[in-house]
């Protein structure tokens, strides 16, 4: 571990006049997993769509000691961030191997066929439907589509928004399985999601947001014992997986 | 600048002088009715118009889908080429050039204008070489080639080359600055561009009318149909830049990134495709098929500056009846339409255009009634 990969300074982002997050600040090192949680509506796909540069805001990102804030999203991405969306945004009526190929649009062409192979071997289930339209994937394999993706980019920094959303619990386990690989493989990782307990668990580091701001962060497993937090915005328990 | 054999095989394209002489022969054969001869020369004339509206209409469906404009100009690139290539055959400096340079100029004002506040040096470098050097550039070369009459390929080459950067500039000029805005919007701002593309036309090019030698002046018979040479250039040059495109759409990554680009924006933006050099290259290549159909149609009609006006709305007539969606639909409604034209020229020739556009009011029809969502 080395260095700050991702440093968000004072972000304000507001849908026309209404700011939804107020402020927001976060810092995380080279290669950690780092997660933010927190109740719907507290401003957190608003946080990773501003950040990656989808919505205006204002405030300062920095990707490994490089200013993004004044980049449009395509020179991000260049720079090696990566988002795989909540709502997965895949190419509907192309390939899986076409939608991984186009992951993979910003990179040197000989790197493509090696980084699909990479992602192949991670994910065989991906292999097995590489010709399959994307349209007609289950939603388990959707979301590992949107993963390999994100990753044909061999990002610097992937950030994921709720991947466990919609899946079976038996699927969600496989999600996050694979997200402690690649962190493993010395992927930087900012993981958003709803289901507080399993993020927490595979976490290097969690912040908590309610209302648009940081509320509190911490080790996760300081996080998993705040009471107040348990009570009022975790949900654990209500969250039966 | 009429030859025979364009005087004597030429289909009903647009073009109402050469269809009337035409029908003037069957009239004089006293027959109103389609006999199987007829309708071999009405098929023959049908295939040749929807193969270049064809060309056409992909080209929309192509536009569409990666900028959701609907590019009434297409048939403007048709008419410029075909203008140049004659102007070129004549030993003139084409005016494409002028042109060209104006839209060069335009484009470069309308870029600075929206990026100001990001503007770098080597984007103005940029904007520079590609508005105004290579304008340039191509006025040089053209002033030099031009008098020396060199041939028709090297005239088809130049003009397919002037024509293809106009599409990005025009892209530029008029509808990256509201590349956001309604499809309705879109399409409006589409008409006030063929309507300023038609007036710089008429200022750089004339009046005049003009038609371009033949691409072939053999023509062989099968049964009681005399082929041209012409004809079976237009369908062949079709089919391969159809397969062209295919090969292009299906195989090549940036032709995949522009699939992308319309099968979900966001997500092709995630994965860092520029969504504007998208909408430039879609333009550049519609400007390249409509450059391919002008030299098809230049021997077989008289082009004048506004000649490409109703090849855009038959392709445009063929593209919706393809739904805007699908380019194998939109070259089967391009035949269709060619088909349809021919028959109306030889049952109704007065009244063809209208037959011809009011196609597209049952498919309209039938697509609200299917379609209740409405969505833009
Ligand atoms: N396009 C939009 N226009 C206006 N308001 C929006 C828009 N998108 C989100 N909001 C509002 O911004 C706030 C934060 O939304 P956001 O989607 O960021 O929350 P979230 O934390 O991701 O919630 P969830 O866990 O349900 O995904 C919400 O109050 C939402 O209503
Ligand atoms: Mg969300």
């Amino acid at each position: 571990m080395s260095g700050t990969i991702l440093k968000v300074r004072d972000l304000h982002v507001a849908y026309g006049r209404v700011e939804v997050v107020h402020g927001v600040s976060l810092e995380m090192t080279q290669g950690a997993l780092i997660t933010v949680i927190g109740a719907n509506g507290a401003g957190k796909t608003t946080l990773l769509n501003a950040i990656v540069g989808l919505l205006p805001a204002s405030g300062t990102v920095e990707l490994a000691g490089e200013a993004m804030t004044a980049r449009p999203l395509e020179s991000r991405v260049r720079a090696g961030l990566s988002l795989v969306p909540e709502r997965r945004e895949l190419f509907a009526d192309m390939s899986v191997e076409d939608n991984l190929l186009l992951g993979g649009f910003r990179r040197p062409a000989r790197e493509r066929g090696e980084s699909l192979d990479d992602i192949f071997a991670r994910f065989p289930r991906l292999h097995e439907r590489r010709a399959q339209l994307a349209g007609t994937l289950s939603g388990g394999e959707r979301q590992m589509l949107a993963m390999g993706r994100a990753l044909m980019a061999r990002p610097k920094l992937l950030m994921l928004d709720e991947p466990s959303l919609g899946l079976a619990p038996l699927i969600v386990r496989d999600v996050f399985h694979i997200l402690t690989e690649l962190r493993a493989a010395g992927v930087s990782i900012l993981l958003v999601e709803q289901n507080a307990r399993a993020a927490l668990q595979i976490a290097d580091y969690a912040y908590v947001m309610e209302l648009g701001e940081i509320t509190a962060q911490g080790r996760p497993d300081e996080i998993a014992r705040d009471q107040r937090l348990i009570e009022s915005y975790l949900g654990f328990g209500r969250n039966e997986y | 600048m009429l030859n025979l054999s364009r005087a004597f095989h030429q289909p009903a394209l647009v073009q109402p002088d050469g269809c009337q002489k035409r029908l003037s022969g069957s009239e004089r054969r006293g027959q109103a009715t389609v006999d199987s001869t007829i309708f071999l020369f009405l098929l023959q004339d049908g295939i040749i118009n929807g193969a270049v509206y064809a060309l056409a209409a992909i080209a929309l469906v192509l536009i569409f889908a990666v900028t959701r404009v609907i590019f009434v100009p297409q048939g403007e690139f048709v008419a410029f080429t075909a203008l140049t290539i004659a102007a070129l055959e004549n030993g003139k400096l084409p005016p494409t050039v002028w042109l060209l340079l104006a839209l060069g100029c335009l484009a470069a004002l309308s870029e600075i204008a929206q990026y100001r506040a990001e503007m770098t040096l080597k984007r103005l470098a940029r904007i520079a070489a590609f508005d105004i050097v290579l304008p340039l550039i191509f006025i040089a070369i053209a002033t030099v080639v031009a008098p020396m009459k060199l041939g028709e390929a090297v005239y088809i080459l130049l003009a397919v080359v002037l024509i293809i950067p106009m599409g990005p500039m025009i892209y530029r000029i008029a509808f990256e600055p509201i590349a956001h805005s309604s499809v309705l919007v879109l399409l409006m701002v589409a008409f006030g561009v063929h309507f300023s593309l038609t007036g710089l036309g008429l200022v750089f090019f004339g009046p005049e009318g003009i038609g371009t030698a033949a691409l072939s002046s053999q023509s062989f018979s099968l049964g009681a149909l005399v082929i041209t040479g012409q004809s079976v250039a237009v369908v062949a040059t079709t089919v391969i830049f159809l397969a062209l495109f295919a090969l292009f759409f299906g195989r090549s990554l940036l032709g995949k990134a522009l699939r992308a680009c319309s099968s979900n924006r966001i997500g092709a933006r995630l994965v860092g495709i520029p969504t504007s050099i998208a909408g430039q290259v879609s333009f550049g290549i519609a400007a390249f098929m409509g450059a391919i159909s002008g030299v098809l149609v230049g021997p077989l009609m008289t082009v004048y500056y506004d000649s490409g006006f109703l090849i855009g709305l038959k392709a445009f007539v063929a593209a919706i009846l393809g739904g805007l969606l699908s380019y194998p639909l939109a070259v089967v409604a391009s035949l269709a339409v060619g088909f349809a034209e021919a028959l109306f020229s030889f049952w109704a020739s007065a009244f063809k255009e209208v037959l011809v556009f009011a196609l597209i009011v049952p498919v309209l029809l039938w697509r609200s009634f299917t379609s209740p969502e409405g969505h833009d």
